[in-house]
């Protein structure tokens, strides 16, 4: 042993980290099924440009109401048809994962953003603090999210930034929850008693000794936490409270065909299954982390 | 399972070669390699080990009870006559609870606690033998008095959180006798229990097999208890027997390098630290798919011959060897019969004695009180709102330059308060504690400077839960080291880091590992390497060898000793471990429920004359040595609550020489024997003096082996 050799400790890059704990997922078959749904929404996302065969908001008078597989005048096949004004439903749905995978993350983001301090903060100091902050989560969580969700954007009015408010307004609480539990628990280690001896200050302890022990939970907590979230911009959306138009949104799009769904079902059917898929996706991959993470 | 209780003449229970494996994604784990034992009625046979050498395994393996990842791979377990593998699911689980009982190591968690405790002791006779609820509670109530419950009417209407720990275990042994079973398994059965209540626990375990004439397999890792309950025993290591024989036999003989070893690592009473130091075993207990070939005990045993010793064989490891002229006593060793134990001489952790030099801890009537508040309508009433726990009561005592002050006390004497006031946690709520010259009893840790803070430091009990596992071991080090000021710049940082690691004795690339790749022993070496980066005047290691293995424990204490000599460090030692404090202290502080009852030299401590409480700890505690004779006192009664200490003298609830109303009415004066030695109690001093010791040696010396 030189002393070389110790003036760098080598540390794998996080890159390579984070593919082998994604490695250990192949333990789990439910895990690889939702990561696979997953990732398939993300590459789609991704390359939305590339795999949508028309723009989204592009109408063909035509071609309104056109049955899955219909066949437009200038040669293009609708594969899963096209709406009330004649717009491609698959090219709609694959830029909707655009936004539905940018908007659930950011506003599970903020949610955690808010929830994770205050719930250091309560597990760790307990007392008053604990008692005001679980208070007002538990008004927050009594409250019917979606009487929630109505109020805050109708009052505000119907952007992408009041849903990443709304949403996180009403996931927080849960979040703070979770984290003042696990927080309870890893308050009395030793090693927090080490840095409490130690004099370090009470957000130290927080966020460098008792943070990172806490992130197993959190991490399929996250999972979980974005497909509920995704189901809830869904709703937000069927009920028109969602983002603007004319952008492709999943829940939106459920809405404005609703009234000839009975008629024209794939209108709805095929944004449903791609907001069921990618939420089923989420809920898997949160279980097979839950089930990789419990092994050993 | 009348075929059962016929056949009493053969053994109760016989193991044949069994042996016993887990099955992982990392494939087979074989736990347990080539068991025997056999096991007649009314005998009992320890199992010795430490953790990670199957000695549980066999228990489960025993009970077929190992989960759906593991079970028999070879051999046979034959219960009076009955192989167990033939047995179906239904018949194994007749013949579980009724025929065969086990008791665990924590009794909270083998009891359900929605449940009381007469319900649960009457579903037993209910459910193995379908008798009337009448003869259920009259059985269950009389089985409580063989357990010496003293009442046994209240414990059967109370639910487990409301009778002490020590009352639990009682219960659950009950429970255990309560099908009159033939073989009776002890897993750990005192381990989760203070010293004074193990003893109460040990001395009924003795009574009860004579009394019920059941076999017993009692399973520990300490030599003292199987000395205590045992006819014969199994040292076990590394999932194979390798040493078997009567225990007078195996104690006093022993021949297997392993269990000289394990003797030469626990603090029995002739052990000194200057001149009869303990010898850890060096190594590590390799992991069950690493075991190297031939005998699993090579790569550590100072007797290791290559090309001997490390030959495979069709078994995997060496085969057992009868010892000539002992019957029964068996060892898994080569070089059994040529190792001469004569001219062995291992080198212990010796070094000289020290001076103490300048005092630098005063501790004068210091008082922790914590307030209470009730809210209750009774309270308001009565107008007592606010009550106090007195966890500290007047303590006074000093400690000088690199001494060794132990403070040893059961389980909530108020101990880890003590320690809390001396880290800044919590503020003295009256008294003085000078430290180096300063007051800093009411001085909260965010007050002190990072000098003070870095002159005191604190090594913990658990070395699982001592270092974060969310950083590597170097991370955590340079932490406290730029948190104490001692360097600042990065490179300086990582070279203290390294510094520090040498001085615990590891090498130096741990600094790169995380905490879980780290052994128990390791990481409360880096425990010890952060409580000494600040270059302390003083460390307070709470509890710092409990939670590891015997031959780690002894390698850890010498490194604490080691480190104390070099730098002349004050040693603050909390203990429950009478041995070892008698082995490494040089100043003992006995506390009882908050109060200091006795404080000497550790001689003095250690001999007549005792304060009562001094003399029962000491009698509780288990010593492996055959020679040692004790006076036997058990404590009635459990440990009352701190809420409601009892008036007077603290202990003259479960005094067993209580003088009268005197004990419950007045505090005992300090009465001094000699310069610094000083006994709380009532009892005249002519009386204390003419104390007899509680531990007598019989034998002149331990013979070595042949």
């Amino acid at each position: 042993m030189t002393d070389q050799a110790l003036d760098t400790p080598r540390r794998e890059p996080a890159i390579l980290r984070a593919l082998k704990s994604i490695a250990l997922m192949r333990e789990s078959v439910v895990g690889m099924i939702g990561f696979a749904l997953v990732l398939f929404w993300v590459l789609v996302a991704i390359f939305a440009d590339f795999l949508a065969p028309y723009l989204p908001n592009a109408q063909d008078v035509t071609m309104i109401y056109a049955a899955p597989g219909s066949v437009a005048s200038n040669g293009g096949t609708y594969l899963l048809g096209a709406d009330d004004l004649g717009r491609d439903i698959l090219s709609r749905i694959i830029h909707g994962a655009r936004r539905v995978l940018t908007y659930a993350p950011l506003a599970t983001f903020c949610a955690y953003l808010v929830g994770v301090p205050m719930g250091l903060a309560a597990g760790y100091r307990r007392g008053w603090i604990d008692d005001v902050l679980s208070f007002i989560a538990n008004i927050i969580l009594s409250f019917p999210v979606l009487v929630l969700y109505v109020i805050v954007i109708s009052t505000f009015g119907a952007s992408a930034v009041n849903i990443v408010i709304a949403v996180t307004f009403a996931s927080a609480p849960g979040i703070f929850r979770i984290v003042r539990g696990l927080t309870l628990d890893l308050r009395t280690r030793e090693y927090v008693f080490a840095a409490e001896t130690r004099g370090e200050s009470p957000w130290y302890i927080m966020l460098v000794e008792i943070l990172p022990n806490a992130r197993g939970p959190l991490i399929v907590d996250v999972c979980l936490r974005v497909g509920y979230v995704i189901i809830t911009i869904g709703v937000l959306g069927f009920l028109g409270l969602g983002l603007p138009p004319p952008d492709p949104d999943w829940g939106g799009m459920i809405n404005e065909t609703r009234s000839m769904a009975m008629i024209f079902p794939w209108m709805a059917v095929f944004p449903c299954i791609a907001i069921s898929s990618l939420v089923l996706g989420f809920n898997l991959l949160a279980d097979g982390l839950r089930e990789v993470s419990l092994r050993d | 399972m009348a075929t059962h209780g016929t056949d009493t003449d053969g053994p109760i229970l016989e193991c044949r070669n069994l042996s016993l494996s887990y099955f992982t994604r990392a494939g087979e784990i074989p736990a347990v390699v080539d068991f025997n034992l056999t096991l007649g009625p009314g005998e009992s046979v320890g199992l010795v080990g430490e953790s990670g050498c199957g000695k549980s395994t066999v228990a489960l393996g025993i009970m077929r009870y190992m989960g759906h990842n593991g079970g028999i791979v070879g051999g046979q377990v034959i219960y009076k006559g009955t192989d167990l593998a033939t047995l179906g699911e239904e018949e194994i689980r007749q013949l579980r609870g009724n025929e065969i009982s086990m008791v665990y190591q924590e009794p909270m968690a083998s009891l359900n606690p929605s449940m009381t405790l007469g319900k649960q002791l009457m579903e037993v006779p209910l459910y193995h033998e379908q008798v009337s609820e009448r003869e259920a509670y009259d059985r269950a109530h009389s089985i409580l008095g063989d357990v010496k419950i003293p009442d046994p009417e209240r414990v059967m209407t109370s639910y487990p959180h409301q009778v002490s720990g020590g009352q639990q275990q009682r219960v659950v042994i009950a429970m255990a006798l309560l099908s009159n079973p033939s073989l009776l398994l002890l897993d750990e059965p005192t381990t989760a229990l203070d010293v004074t209540v193990e003893a109460g626990i040990i001395e009924l375990i003795r009574e009860l097999s004579g009394k019920f004439n059941t076999s017993m397999i009692y399973i520990s890792h300490n030599l003292g208890l199987i000395l205590a309950t045992c006819d014969r025993v199994n040292v076990m290591y590394s999932g194979v027997v390798v040493e078997e024989g009567s225990v007078g036999e195996v104690f006093d003989h022993m021949r297997h390098p392993y269990t000289k070893g394990l003797f030469s690592a626990i603090p029995l009473p002739g052990a000194d630290k200057t001149t009869h130091p303990l010898v850890p075993i060096r190594g590590q207990l390799p992991l069950p798919h690493e075991r190297p070939p031939g005998c699993y005990f090579g790569p550590r045993c100072d007797f290791f011959q290559a090309g001997r010793c490390d030959q495979t064989t069709t078994l995997g490891t060496i085969e057992m060897f009868s010892v000539e002229g002992e019957a029964g006593h068996q060892v898994r060793c080569l070089r059994w019969d040529d190792i001469d134990w004569e001219a062995y001489q291992p080198e212990g952790l010796a070094g000289e004695t020290l001076e103490r030099g300048k005092e630098v801890l005063a501790v004068k009537d210091m008082r922790k009180y914590y307030e209470l508040r009730d809210n209750s309508i009774a309270a308001m009433i009565t107008g007592k709102r606010v009550r106090y726990i007195k966890a500290n009561e007047s303590i006074s005592f000093k400690a000088h330059e690199c001494e060794t002050v132990a403070i040893v006390g059961e389980s909530g004497c108020g101990k880890s308060t003590f320690a809390k006031v001396l880290m800044g946690l919590e503020t003295a709520t009256a008294g003085e504690v000078i430290f180096n010259g300063q007051d800093i009893a009411n001085l909260p840790v965010q007050k002190r400077s990072p000098e003070q803070i870095g002159s005191m430091q604190m090594v913990f009990q658990n070395p699982f839960d001592t270092l974060n596992p969310s950083h590597s071991v170097g991370a955590q080090l340079a932490r406290v080291i730029r948190k104490f000021g001692v360097e600042s710049d990065k490179h300086k940082v990582e070279q203290r880091v390294m510094e520090l690691l040498d001085l615990v004795k590891l090498p130096r690339d741990f600094a790169r590992r995380r905490p879980r790749q780290l052994s128990g022993g390791q990481k409360q070496r880096v425990g010890i390497a952060r409580a000494f980066a600040g270059n302390p005047a003083m460390v307070v290691a709470d509890e710092p060898v409990s939670a590891l293995d015997v031959s780690v424990q002894a390698a850890v204490t010498g490194l604490l000793m080691d480190i104390q000599r070099t730098y002349r460090t004050t040693l603050l030692f909390i203990s429950h471990d009478l041995s070892l404090v008698r082995y490494l202290a040089d100043r003992v502080v006995v506390m009882y429920l908050g109060s200091i009852m006795e404080q000497g030299a550790t001689d003095e401590v250690f001999a007549p004359p005792y304060h009562p409480y001094t003399e029962a700890l000491l009698s509780a505690v288990p010593i492996a040595d055959t020679s040692i004779e004790k006076k036997r006192i058990i404590l009635e009664g459990s440990l009352p609550s701190v809420l409601d200490p009892p008036k007077g003298c603290p202990f003259n609830t479960r005094c067993p020489r209580h003088r009268g109303t005197i004990c419950e009415t007045e505090r005992p004066p300090q009465v001094e024997f000699s310069s610094g030695h000083v006994i709380a109690c009532h009892i005249p001093r002519d009386e204390l003096e003419a104390m007899e010791p509680v531990i007598i040696q019989v034998k002149k010396d331990r013979p070595a082996a042949q």
